[in-house]
């Protein structure tokens, strides 16, 4: 009734051609960013903010990232914890390197380092697909991760072996560091994840999204319409772990503060964000942040909202409480819609199109 | 007087665009093609036709790169070509459809054949990344050519549509329109009727000769139902166990015994 294109003529190919072609969505996008920028920083508290929001934020960056390959091209991966580190070493390599720079753009680097490697073992991705090819990015995953604890240069020598995030000032507000205030934080990760979310959507509605689909659906048609399957895989490889890599530079400079990052970027970290990938489905780019949602938000929320409703348990329960209702829902998600949670969406947008009258 | 010689559309004959010389394929111990040589002359219709294995197919896919044959040579608008790959292939102008449908089944009609046009957009991957001003104009003048090809096979309907839910006819149009829009100079089409029934059959006749008429794209076409092959086609050549047996108009290759007892076989 209130979802309605109709009325809305296209009279343009480029007002047809848009992401949102529906004015209602538009409205709906603007709505949600004014939530994002606006009422969340001003009413969430630290807590919210920092276990729940920026949490979301960094796995909705590192999801859509691995959308890009696996759900946009077809290519599974098993290493995106492993090219999440990349980006969060390379980032504090260069804050030890180059102190002067700001450090939202280091962060943005540090995606080319990890897309540099990305393309590095991406490389089999011509000759291998499906499961071997999953089997040769975990090489990736182990060998990574292994580096980040062998290499000593990595981390600065520190005897810990610990990244120690230091205290950085963009126009004077502190963004890293322990001075750092969850909302600073929060206002960094927003503002790259829509800004890294609009190029992503970009990308995947124009020449190179539907020459990554094309590869992903037939290769031997895409290689026929002059598709270099080789450079297009690689680009895939390049842009997810581009993003990856800034996530897990987001992940470790502004949500973790440091620590021991090694163990971060371990294989369940890539199965946590393929999970959220599958769940919230694949090949779509609000799916990504439905799937981190889905994964990242929920426990927490169980986790602390399940004993403040006064259900009786203590805290240790709880955390395995809520590991097997979250297994049960992924279960039943799966069942209901096997193509995610965009498709559940999808579905409802359809009905609610055609309500109170579907025939 | 010596008229020049006329297809069957009534056009002159032209230059050779491609040409097949002593093509022999082997796949380890099996012999797919041997020996074979044609030529496909400029904007004319040109058919295949063979018994099941006789060797159609993989002459359309040395042709486009999936294979290399070992010995003979394929030379395209006068150039000899040795190590084919299929993206070159579609560089130099050569388009195809398949015989079981191979079109990207996730995306829509509309994506499906603005992938024809990969090649001929250029913009790199920063205008792509921002999809405004150049790369909106890009992709705007190219939907634009796409309309016109959707337009032309009378597919407006399932503009949007995920090709999978598609039903086979419709599929099958839509391939042709993603081959169309390449702008091929040459145009493969592996069994473009196969499974159709009447009705879609006719439609899609009237189709592949509107695309030889109307934009003047050279067509070989690989066929096995003899009354399309002997209405469309202004040359035939036909194909047995990987050999070339008979080669002319399709009035001589209906009249050649070779070509008879193929299709019917022979008494030992």
């Amino acid at each position: 009734m209130f979802y309605r294109e109709a009325g809305q003529f296209k009279s343009t190919y480029q007002a047809d051609m848009a992401v949102f072609p529906i004015r209602q969505d538009r409205i709906g996008l603007a709505i949600i960013l004014a939530i994002a920028f606006v009422v969340i920083p001003y009413f969430g508290d630290d807590f919210f903010i920092t276990s729940v929001m920026i949490p979301f934020l960094v796995f909705s960056l590192a999801a859509i990232g691995l959308n890009i390959l696996t759900g946009y091209t077809g290519l599974i991966s098993l290493g995106t914890a492993a090219f999440m580190g990349v980006g969060a070493y390379a980032c504090y390599k260069m804050t030890t390197l180059f102190p002067g720079v700001n450090i939202i753009v280091l962060i943005l680097a540090s995606g080319l380092f990890s897309a540099a490697i990305g393309v590095l073992f991406g490389l089999p991705s011509l000759r291998i697909k499906g499961f071997y090819l999953a089997v040769a990015t975990l090489a990736a995953q182990f060998f990574l991760q292994w580096s980040f604890v062998r290499v000593p240069w990595l981390y600065n020598y520190n005897a810990s072996g610990a990244i120690e995030v230091p205290q950085r000032l963009v126009f004077g507000v502190p963004v890293t560091g322990a001075l750092a205030t969850p909302e600073t934080r929060y206002f960094v990760c927003l503002g790259i994840v829509v800004v890294l979310t609009w190029f992503a959507s970009n990308l995947v509605h124009g020449k190179i999204g539907r020459s990554w689909m094309a590869v992903r659906d037939m290769d031997i048609a895409a290689e026929l319409m002059g598709i270099k399957l080789l450079n297009a895989k690689l680009l895939a490889f390049a842009v997810s772990s581009f993003y990856a890599g800034v996530a897990g530079a987001m992940m470790i400079f502004l949500w973790y503060g440091g620590g021991e990052a090694a163990d971060a970027f371990s294989i369940r970290l890539s199965f946590n964000i393929l999970f959220m990938v599958i769940i919230g489905g694949l090949g779509s780019l609000i799916g990504s942040f439905f799937g981190a949602a889905f994964l990242s938000i929920l426990p927490t929320a169980m986790k602390f909202g399940l004993p403040a409703l006064g259900v009786p348990m203590a805290g240790a329960t709880a955390e395995h409480v809520t590991f097997m209702l979250i297994g049960g829902l992924i279960i039943f998600f799966l069942i209901v819609e096997p193509h995610g949670l965009a498709r559940l969406w999808q579905i409802g947008k359809q009905k609610l199109r055609t309500w109170p009258f579907p025939y | 007087m010596n008229a020049e010689p006329l297809t069957m559309t009534g056009a002159p004959v032209r230059e050779v665009l491609l040409s097949v010389e002593n093509v022999s394929l082997r796949f380890g111990g099996v012999k797919a093609i041997s020996d074979v040589s044609f030529d496909i002359r400029k904007g004319e219709v040109r058919a295949i036709i063979g018994p099941n294995g006789a060797g159609k197919t993989s002459m359309l896919n040395c042709i486009n790169g999936f294979y290399q044959p070992q010995e003979g040579q394929i030379t395209f608008k006068g150039q000899r070509r040795d190590k084919m790959r299929p993206h070159r292939a579609a560089a130099a102008g050569i388009a195809r459809t398949f015989q079981n449908v191979a079109l990207f089944k996730g995306m829509s009609t509309l994506d499906n054949i603005m992938t024809g046009r990969t090649l001929k957009m250029k913009r790199g991957f920063f205008w792509q990344a921002l999809r405004h001003g150049p790369a909106m104009n890009e992709e705007i003048e190219h939907r634009r050519v796409v309309e016109d090809i959707i337009d032309f096979l009378q597919i407006e309907h399932i503009r949007k549509l995920p090709v999978g839910k598609l039903p086979y006819g419709l599929q099958k149009r839509v391939e042709l329109g993603r081959a169309l829009a390449m702008e091929p100079e040459l145009l493969l089409l592996d069994e473009p009727m196969a499974g159709m029934n009447l009705e879609e059959k006719e439609d899609m006749c009237r189709f592949i000769l509107d695309v030889n008429q109307q934009f003047g794209t050279t067509i070989a076409l690989i066929e096995h139902d003899m009354g399309v092959v002997m209405d469309l086609s202004d040359r035939v050549v036909v194909l047995e166990y990987g050999r070339k047996i008979a080669d002319g108009t399709p009035a001589e290759v209906k009249a050649d015994q070779k070509v008879i007892d193929a299709y019917l076989g022979v008494a030992h």
